[in-house]
């Protein structure tokens, strides 16, 4: 009987902290948080006395001084006069540009190959596996320098364009030139333009707004938006009549008319590149810097994505589909409606984490001198003006906001569509 | 019934009573011909890909194929291959110069390594892999096997690095000091003062007391090799060592940061996460520029570690936080009746965890922990941009060599060879790994 | 309470450590081995042969105080650094001397506190084109793309340059010399630019040499010397004055031909006797032997002779003596005397 009756309520002992699970948990916890803050306050204390021996104060101030270098490949407006900390932020926008254009390229590229590894075409399958199976095996960094390499090696230059006897031309109705400089496309020009706003003042973050761009874009979500009513009244419509409207020439409709007249009222044209003097003028330059890393991550990173897709197809089992047939589907339906959603649940969550890693290894940049955060803040800004430890921590937590940002979205992503368990 | 039957096959004047002989299925369909047709050209659009398909290869080995066998090997500088090749073939383009390769390829594998110890660097490796057996062949080896891993941590470092035998006895005492420390004090005094002294003399004997006596045998008994400074390590061995060690060490960091982020109590799970996920959230070369501008300036005034020390630090700990979630993967994957199982034996945590969760945690992990390697071998080369000599590193101090001067692919078709053939028969390996544990759960 | 302790003993392994690195002459002394900072590998100025062993000017000039502190020119340890860990490197006493193409700059003297302790070669930025480009002067390259290797002065030279001269330009930037050259070459750029040695040298690379040229301007200032840290004039001293030893030795006329027989008795001379510690105790001062510089000689030659073997107009890097000529041959070489 005396098992059944509460212990009696001891009263709180110092030895209870070690001995009493209720309360072990409390120790360990202030343990290691004693710990961790003696480790920080260790590491700290020791940088404070060595940056003192130096003579280093950590301070930020160097970023508001000019940074006198120039960067050639940039979104925003810079010169070589505008300070250290906007050299930093035209290099985000760069490595943003360059994880952004090689997401895209690595999903679409994989998703091919991913594809093509299952055809029953036996060489086709067997060339991709090469493929795959080469560029994993091999470090990105040797990928980079050698795309960088073939780029320059394998495309004309531009003095190959100029004189009589030219051994290379434009191509494309004389529109676009491939060089070992980059590739110079036709851009978009406006002879009514609208002009641009100018946001954030003079600050080292300021950005100019196109307004064309901005009344492209609002002219095509609404002309989008309009897309979406009448289809939802055509499905109104077959709902009560069972017959649906066509409606496929008044969405063309909508969506390019109202489009068409913003451009022709803009002034709309393409201004051509052009050979003068030592470079070809005009146009929009694709320089090869960023090609090379464009091509070297995509090409790197779409052999993983292949994989994952390849595994995702294979992970959804025979019975589905088939069971999808069983109910009457047709097989783009199948694909659509059970297999994709299925295998996306599993492709999904490693695409992300290879976006991750592509954004992460865009930091090589600096191997073939695309001026990205890593390339004006971690390498020229930190050579001029001698501050390691506060451009290695303004880097990392740069690189720590991109990457967390893209963690976020893929705990949402999963989030949803997490099959949801007993 | 059967009457009108055998009447009417006595109307018809033939029929045949016996079978026909077997014949061989149609030439089209078996044999080389038959798999042609079935996996090349089964249909129209099928065919065009194969068509493709062939011109693409014909394309690559066109260029491939004259560069890499119509080449030079010997010679002595790019001038002189120059020479060879507009004697022989009239020109300089699409021919390799493999004499750079020829000249240079000791030091491309080993660095800057004295030439008459490289049976240490090889002795070493193959050592890695000796040890490794036990733990990856675990059912066709002997478990006295695991003795030699048990030694590795300790002999490995003193064959690459040399110097005194007693430098690794010591450290290696420590341990053993550490296990009967707890042994002997665990019946007498409690777990609790055991571990807290299996944990302190170790220290006590590291830093205070193993270097006195360690300097006075090495004075009584100088047993000992050639010492060799990690600056002269460089290469393709550096990789692997880079490779080795970081995954080495950080696979006990990244268990106890998988349990950490594991575990109820919030705090530690905080700085585990925070960790894993600090590490996780920025590239490998900013750790680097850590290791080689900042790391000396978080530790105490005047300590100096070599640059490939500190290199070392930084990679094990990026290594440690992919481990981390390769172990997490490890531990999520094990039914929860198994953590279940462990609790209802009466058994606690640690104990839970010795004998019961991580062994099976381990084994499933292993495919991931080699992939991890790889991805860490392959990251190994971003220290060149920090001025090690790895290979990458290697084949720019060559081109800096007058006679070099100029040379560009031959070098990266070597380097990318040395990788891919390591990288992917470790990814084939760890693909056999993951059958056979699949099958293994069925 | 507890914490100050901590912080307490931290402090004093702090002092303790300062002082220990106030003396780098005796820590190398100790130490046996001098630990030079080299670049990663620069055509004529340092590379590492098959064997692994360095050569090139400026590993001349370590090897060269390596021989005058432990009598041994191969008692180098070679720290090859990049353009961002060579200033980490020698603040955080990993290396005891940096002999690395560094241009001695205001900022890096005052701001970064190194202290140069001279020049080894008087550079300056210079501009290379194909002949065929016909560009005869740097002003003509309005609107031209222009390789530059990061992380060095010459990107900040270049950007006054251009703004000086109201032109544009488009800068391609390169990590190493190897793939500047790889880019020059194949024409991605029109235009390489970094010191004139490096211009020289790798030209003198080139299949054919001759169909480039390099431009007369020169748009900085380059004087390129070894470096200490701030705070140890001994240690400074020591380089400084190995370094005027190989220069004064040419100029007073002694090779490493010559050296055995004028270092084994007093001579005629007594600069050379000085110098060569027949007379006075000027290494007795450095708190080094005697013959502290006939062993700096010895190491390699004198600066002529280093000058020669390794970049002269005879080595395959082609470089004239120029502004690196004595000042007795309208030079800007200028040796303090040795008294």
């Amino acid at each position: 009987m005396t098992a059944m009756t509460d212990p009696a309520r001891e009263s709180f002992r110092l030895s209870m902290l070690i001995y009493d699970t209720r309360y072990r948990s409390f120790t360990i916890q202030a343990v290691a948080l004693l710990g961790f803050m003696l480790f920080g306050a260790w590491l700290i204390s020791n940088t404070i006395t060595n940056l003192q021996t130096l003579g280093k104060p950590v301070q930020f101030g160097f970023l508001l001084e000019p940074a006198q270098y120039d960067i050639n490949q940039r979104l925003l407006d810079y010169n070589n006069r505008d300070t250290h900390l906007r050299a930093a932020f035209i290099g985000l926008t760069n490595t943003l540009l360059v994880a952004f254009l090689g997401c895209i390229a690595a999903t679409i590229l994989g998703v091919f190959v991913g594809v093509l590894r299952l055809s029953k075409n036996w060489l086709v399958a067997k060339i991709m596996a090469v493929y795959v199976e080469v560029f994993r095996n091999v470090p990105v960094l040797l990928w980079i320098v050698l795309a960088m390499a073939v780029l320059i090696e394998s495309l004309p230059s531009p003095k190959d364009f100029r004189g009589d006897n030219a051994t290379a031309s434009m191509s494309f109705f004389d529109s676009v030139a491939v060089t070992n400089r980059g590739v110079y496309i036709p851009e978009p020009l406006f002879s009514r333009s609208l002009g641009d706003v100018h946001l954030l003042g003079d600050s080292p973050l300021r950005m100019d707004l196109s307004l064309d761009l901005l009344a492209i874009v609002l002219v095509i979500i609404a002309s989008i938006f309009a897309i979406k009513k009448v289809n939802a009244r055509a499905t109104a419509i077959q709902n009560s009549t069972g017959l649906r409207p066509t409606t496929w020439h008044v969405n063309l409709g909508i969506f390019f008319v109202p489009l068409i007249v913003l451009l022709i009222a803009l002034g709309f044209h393409l201004g051509y590149p052009e050979l003068k003097g030592f470079n070809f003028q005009g146009g929009t330059h694709l320089r090869n810097s960023l090609t090379a890393l464009w091509l070297a991550l995509s090409l790197y990173t779409a052999a993983f994505i292949a994989e994952i897709v390849r595994a995702g197809i294979l992970a959804i089992s025979h019975g589905q589909t088939e069971a999808a047939g069983a109910l009457g589907l047709r097989p783009k339906r199948i694909m659509s409606l059970v297999v994709l959603p299925q295998a996306l649940r599993v492709i999904i969550p490693p695409l992300i984490s290879n976006y991750l890693n592509l954004t992460k290894n865009s930091s090589l940049a600096i191997a073939v001198g695309y001026m990205d955060i890593t390339g004006t803040l971690g390498g020229i800004t930190m050579n001029q003006t001698g501050r390691e430890l506060e451009s290695v921590l303004m880097l990392m937590l740069a690189y720590l906001i991109i990457s967390l940002s893209i963690s976020a979205v893929m705990n949402w992503y999963n989030s949803r569509v997490k099959l949801v368990e007993r | 019934m059967s009457d009108t039957h055998s009447e009417a096959a006595r109307a018809i004047a033939f029929v045949r009573t016996d079978m026909l002989p077997e014949q061989e299925p149609p030439a089209t369909t078996i044999g080389f011909v038959g798999w042609l047709r079935k996996n090349l050209f089964s249909s129209v659009a099928n065919s065009i890909l194969t068509v493709i398909a062939l011109l693409f290869i014909a394309y690559v080995m066109s260029g491939l194929l004259p560069w890499l066998f119509q080449s030079v090997w010997n010679a002595g500088s790019l001038n002189e291959c120059r020479e060879i090749m507009n004697a022989t073939w009239g020109d300089t383009h699409g021919h390799a110069c493999w004499g750079v390769v020829k000249e240079r390829w000791l030091q491309l594998l080993y660095g800057f390594y004295p030439d008459h110890l490289y049976w240490r660097v090889n002795l070493a490796f193959v050592l890695t892999l000796v040890a490794m057996a036990p733990v990856l062949f675990s059912e066709q080896l002997p478990r006295k096997m695991l003795i030699v891993t048990a030694l590795y941590p300790f002999v490995m470092p003193w064959l690459l690095w040399g110097g005194s035998i007693w430098g690794p006895i010591a450290a290696a005492l420590g341990f053993v000091i550490g296990y009967y420390a707890y042994k002997i004090l665990e019946p007498i005094a409690g777990s609790l003062v055991a571990i807290i002294a299996a944990v302190l003399l170790p220290v006590i004997w590291w830093f205070g007391l193993s270097g006195l006596i360690t300097g006075a045998l090495t004075d009584l008994m100088p047993i000992g090799i050639e010492a060799v400074q990690s600056r002269k390590f460089g290469g393709f061995m550096l990789a692997i060592l880079l490779g080795i060690v970081a995954i080495g060490c950080s696979l006990p960091i990244g268990i106890v940061l998988a349990l950490g982020r594991q575990s109820d109590l919030l705090l530690v799970k905080a700085i585990c996460v925070g960790f894993i996920e600090f590490i996780r959230g920025v590239p490998l070369i900013t750790l680097l520029f850590v290791a080689s501008l900042l790391l000396n300036l978080f530790l105490p005034p005047g300590t100096n570690f070599d640059i490939i020390l500190r290199v070392m630090i930084m990679m094990t700990l990026f290594a440690a936080a992919y481990m981390a979630e390769v172990i997490r993967g490890g531990l999520a994957a094990l039914p929860k009746g198994q953590y279940e199982g462990a609790d209802s034996l009466g058994l606690n945590y640690w104990q839970a965890q010795r004998l019961i969760i991580m062994p099976q945690a381990l084994k499933i992990s292993i495919p991931g922990i080699v992939s991890t390697f790889i991805g860490i071998f392959k990251d190994t080369t971003l220290v060149s941009i920090i001025g090690l000599f790895d290979v990458i590193g290697l084949s720019n101090a060559i081109r800096a060599d007058t006679a070099w001067n100029g040379i560009y692919w031959e070098l990266f078709a070597f380097i990318a060879f040395l990788f891919f053939i390591v990288c992917f028969s470790m990814s084939r390996y760890s693909m056999y790994l993951e059958r056979k544990l699949q099958t293994g759960h069925n | 309470m507890k914490k100050s302790v901590f912080l307490g003993a931290l402090t004093v392994a702090g002092l303790a450590a300062g002082a220990a690195a106030a003396g780098t002459l005796d820590d190398v002394k100790a130490r046996g081995k001098l630990n030079c900072g080299v670049t990663t590998g620069l055509v004529g100025f340092a590379a590492p042969d098959e064997n692994g062993r360095w050569d090139g000017f400026d590993v001349g000039v370590c090897r060269a105080v390596a021989a005058a502190v432990l009598g041994d020119p191969d008692a180098v340890e070679f720290v090859p650094t990049t353009g961002k860990t060579r200033f980490t490197a020698l603040a955080s006493g990993e290396i005891d001397v940096l002999a690395r193409n560094t241009t001695w700059t205001f900022s890096r003297d005052v701001d970064l506190k190194f202290t140069f302790v001279g020049v080894n070669y008087y550079n300056g930025q210079g501009f290379m084109v194909p002949k065929e480009l016909g560009v005869s002067s740097a002003k003509e390259l309005d609107g031209a793309t222009v390789c530059i290797q990061t992380g060095t002065t010459t990107e900040l030279n270049l950007a006054d340059f251009f703004r000086a001269n109201n032109i544009s330009y488009e800068p391609v930037p390169i990590e190493t010399n190897a793939e500047g050259q790889q880019q020059y070459l194949a024409g991605a750029c029109d235009t390489y630019t970094t010191d004139a040695s490096g211009l020289a040298a790798t030209r003198a690379s080139f299949e054919n040499p001759a169909d480039h040229v390099v431009l007369p301007e020169i748009i900085s200032k380059e004087p390129l010397g070894p470096l200490v840290r701030h705070g140890d004039d001994e240690w400074g001293d020591v380089v400084r004055w190995t370094l005027n030893a190989l220069i004064a030795a040419e100029e007073l006329g002694i090779t490493s031909a010559n050296i055995g027989e004028l270092s084994a008795a007093a001579g005629d001379n007594p600069e050379v006797n000085r110098l060569l510690g027949t007379e006075g105790n000027l290494g007795e001062m450095l708190g080094l032997d005697a013959d502290w510089a006939v062993k700096a000689v010895q190491a390699g030659g004198n600066y002529g002779e280093l000058f020669e073997k390794n970049i002269g107009e005879n080595s395959p890097v082609g470089l004239a003596r120029g502004l690196n000529a004595q000042w007795t041959d309208g030079g800007l070489l200028y040796s303090p005397p040795f008294r």
